[in-house]
């Protein structure tokens, strides 16, 4: 079967203290598991942070992974999401010459646009479903893009 | 009450009821040590080495159940500490380790002795703190020892910079506990525990499979009685030897790498594996694949982790052994033990096709001859501990465990230079056992400096070092796979065992004959000194059975039945 390897998006929610993201990550290393992305960002109006990872793996190593992490101290729950919400934000800087009108109409397709314009580049703005985000960076290649950087990505149950 | 950090710590120790500290000073550590010379309300025990602390901490708290308790200074004090942290964890044994570190203002510098003890310590503790304010101080040491000792037990370092060992501040011991992230399972699934109970009426050959989780969890009575009232088969990893006792009738013996014939068999055929408390360790499983095939499983481990790791398990049971044995026994009242009674007689036959037996001699002492000796004089009364070799398997296989607790070895990390201290740590909390350290002339020498500390502080253990003059269990490893290359495991070049004991304050004994063994044990125990007993045993001695590694359970490597066929000259 295919599910050997299966990409999977799990939430952590953890106490926001010292080192618990290094407790997270050094868990996966330790491990041999594989982080594909990883977000961090505090709760609003608590004291936790909710962690959203990208990996791979078979069911069973995804059920040692939640079961893992949910043993690790200031962890409060994880989430392997099913039916999920999934988003991913990307920046792409463009040199000046390239045909900004293109541009902007490719980034509008995919729910972004120029968020800033400078003498020598352009900085464009995507966020959607991480797969659209790929095929956004694919279509970006042939306006030379300079640097692109991803957001990783953020889900939430449905 | 306004105290120092230092007295905080020292007052967290007593509130938490530890009598002994094992421990070694520096100078992020100080501070602390000015208060420990101020109190009573414990005894510190300055081992000379810090691993030596840890082992011994570790040894007090397997052989009572409570937490055992360390303390060292920053950088390589901590360094040496991390192998018996690493050896407590693997074992899941409750401890907290106190290190000092460098005052805040350097942490991050490289300053002098500075290490990160969190960052080295994260994988080998269940957790651990960094104390970065005087006010958090109190509730992390409340917190260390409930995490130690609660759910899976294991250790907990607390590192604290020098600085907030010197500040004042207000002492409140908290009297609770509140993680909201950590609350541990103890009580088993109702409906999995009575599917399970169903389970076991319907097999016609189930198997008990117990593990060091029922020495944890303190359930031997549990398990006894379970096997009393069902009359299933059992069979201990090396972690839960003495669960049973030895001379059960229903216990067959060890399992795994160098378990017995009828138990390694009975996990080969069995139709359902009670597991309790074990771990399916692959020194315990050999092949995966070929282990257990025919069985469903239950499992039960208060770990979920544990659980369906590397098995598939049918009925999993998240809770505390105790727990679940009193739901799962009221459920087996009616069982028809007769079910099973085609299943203990095939048992029966295969341990008497091969009984756990070796060969002995009169020419030369047999390590095993010496292990049984050991179990016929002192028995009962004693605790063992032990290193890591083929001493540690012969005193697994020969010795008569009567109860938990009284077999105290480095099962999990494997650690050479545990028995010793870790025997240290027990005599100081069980004076009126014999405590035996069976070890062999490479493992001692790995914390030998543990005689001083014994000498000093009158803790009798009784080392009896098992001398073939080789690494020998990687020499058996040699000779079977690597065409008896025996590389670097020559031990031929010896200390003289005996002067070095008597150089340490202790007695040396050199044993050649059984008689002089019997001599020496009887008059190491009544002249309770620590003593040094260097036993020269046949040199190529094997441990066997023996299922190489990642080999089927079921394809075990057997003693042969005449002296002359050792294959060694
Ligand atoms: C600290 C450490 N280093 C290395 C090993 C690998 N090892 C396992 S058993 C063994 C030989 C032990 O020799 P000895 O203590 O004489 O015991 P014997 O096997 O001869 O009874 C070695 C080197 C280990 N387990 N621990
Ligand atoms: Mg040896």
């Amino acid at each position: 079967m295919s599910l050997e390897n299966e990409r999977r998006v799990i939430s952590v929610i953890v106490m926001n203290e010292s080192s618990v993201l290094a407790r997270v990550t050094s868990l996966f290393a330790a491990r041999g598991y594989n982080i594909s992305s990883l977000t961090v960002a505090p709760i609003p109006n608590s004291d936790m942070s909710h962690i959203t990872i990208e990996t791979q793996g078979s069911p069973r190593v995804m059920e040692q992974i939640t079961k893992q992490l949910h043993k690790l101290i200031p962890v409060y729950k994880v989430i392997e999401h099913e039916e999920m919400v999934e988003k991913e934000m990307v920046l792409v800087k463009f040199p000046i010459a390239e045909n900004l009108s293109d541009i902007a109409a490719l980034c509008s397709a995919y729910n972004g646009g120029i968020v800033n314009v400078g003498t020598e580049m352009v900085i464009a703005m995507v966020a959607d479903e991480p797969c659209r985000i790929r095929h956004f960076i694919e279509a970006t290649e042939r306006y030379n893009p300079i640097e692109v950087v991803r957001g990783g990505v953020v889900a939430i149950e449905r | 009450m306004q105290m120092s950090g230092a007295q905080m710590v020292c007052e967290a120790i007593i509130a938490e009821g530890t009598k002994t500290v094992f421990g070694y000073p520096g100078g992020a550590i100080m501070h602390v040590y000015d208060e420990i010379y101020k109190q009573n309300g414990f005894e510190h025990i300055l081992t000379r080495h810090e691993q030596a602390a840890v082992h011994a901490a570790d040894g007090y708290a397997r052989a009572t159940g409570e937490v055992g308790v360390a303390m060292v200074t920053s950088g390589p004090g901590f360094t040496n500490a991390v192998t018996g942290l690493a050896t407590a964890y693997m074992d899941s044994i409750p401890m907290v380790v106190i290190s000092g570190q460098v005052p805040l203002s350097l942490i991050g510098t490289d300053g002098f002795q500075e290490i990160d003890a969190v960052g080295i310590s994260r994988p080998c503790t269940k957790h651990n703190f960094l104390v970065r304010t005087l006010e958090e101080l109190p509730r992390i040491l409340k917190e260390a020892f409930y995490l130690a000792r609660t759910g899976r037990p294991g250790p907990v370092l607390v590192d604290i910079p020098k600085d907030i060992t010197v500040d004042i501040g207000e002492f409140v011991y908290p009297t609770e506990v509140n993680i909201p992230t950590y609350k541990p399972t103890y009580k088993g699934n109702r409906r999995q525990i009575e599917k399970a109970a169903e389970a076991i009426k319907k097999s016609k050959k189930p198997l008990l499979y117990v593990g060091g989780g029922a020495v944890l969890s303190d359930a031997y009575l549990l398990v006894r009685e379970l096997v009393e009232k069902t009359q299933i088969p059992v069979v201990e990893t090396l972690m839960a030897r003495g669960v049973m006792g030895a001379g059960n009738p229903l216990l067959l013996g060890m399992l795994g790498m160098h378990g017995n014939y009828a138990s390694n068999m009975a996990m080969s055929e069995t139709d359902l594996v009670i597991s309790l408390g074990a771990r399916f360790d692959d020194r315990v499983t050999g092949k995966l694949s070929e282990f257990a095939k025919y069985a469903d499983i239950i499992h039960v481990d208060i770990d979920p982790a544990n659980i369906a790791k590397l098995v598939d398990v049918d009925y999993p049971i998240v809770g505390d052994i105790t727990q679940v044995l009193e739901d799962l026994i009221p459920l087996l009242e009616d069982v028809n033990t007769d079910r099973y009674q085609a299943w203990r007689e095939i048992l029966r036959r295969y341990d008497e096709l091969h009984p756990q037996s070796f060969v002995d001699s009169d020419k030369e002492i047999k390590p095993q001859w010496v292990i049984e000796r050991i179990g016929e004089l002192v028995g009962e009364q004693a605790i063992i501990t032990s290193d890591v070799g083929q001493h540690q398997m012969w005193a697994a296989q020969h010795y008569p465990f009567d109860r938990p607790r009284q077999w105290i070895n480095s099962g999990g990390l494997g650690t050479m230079g545990f028995g010793f201290p870790a025997a240290i740590g027990a005599k100081v909390a069980c004076p009126e056992k014999t405590v035996i350290n069976i070890t062999g002339d490479g493992s001692i020498l790995m914390n030998m400096q543990e005689l001083v500390t014994a000498a000093e502080y009158k803790t009798p253990v009784i080392n009896v070092i098992l001398n073939n003059q080789f690494l020998g269990m990687v020499r058996q490893w040699q000779s079977f796979f690597y065409e008896k290359r025996f590389s670097e495991t020559d031990l031929t070049f010896q200390p003289n065992f005996k002067k070095l004991a008597e150089a340490c304050g202790g007695i040396g004994y050199d044993v050649t004959t059984k008689e002089e063994f019997d001599a020496a044990l009887k008059d190491a125990i009544e002249k309770d000194q620590v003593c040094f007993m260097n036993v020269a045993i046949s040199r190529f001695e094997n441990v066997l059975p023996m299922v190489p590694a990642g080999g089927a359970l079921f394809n075990m490597m057997l003693p042969q039945k005449s002296e002359n066929d050792k294959g060694e000259k």
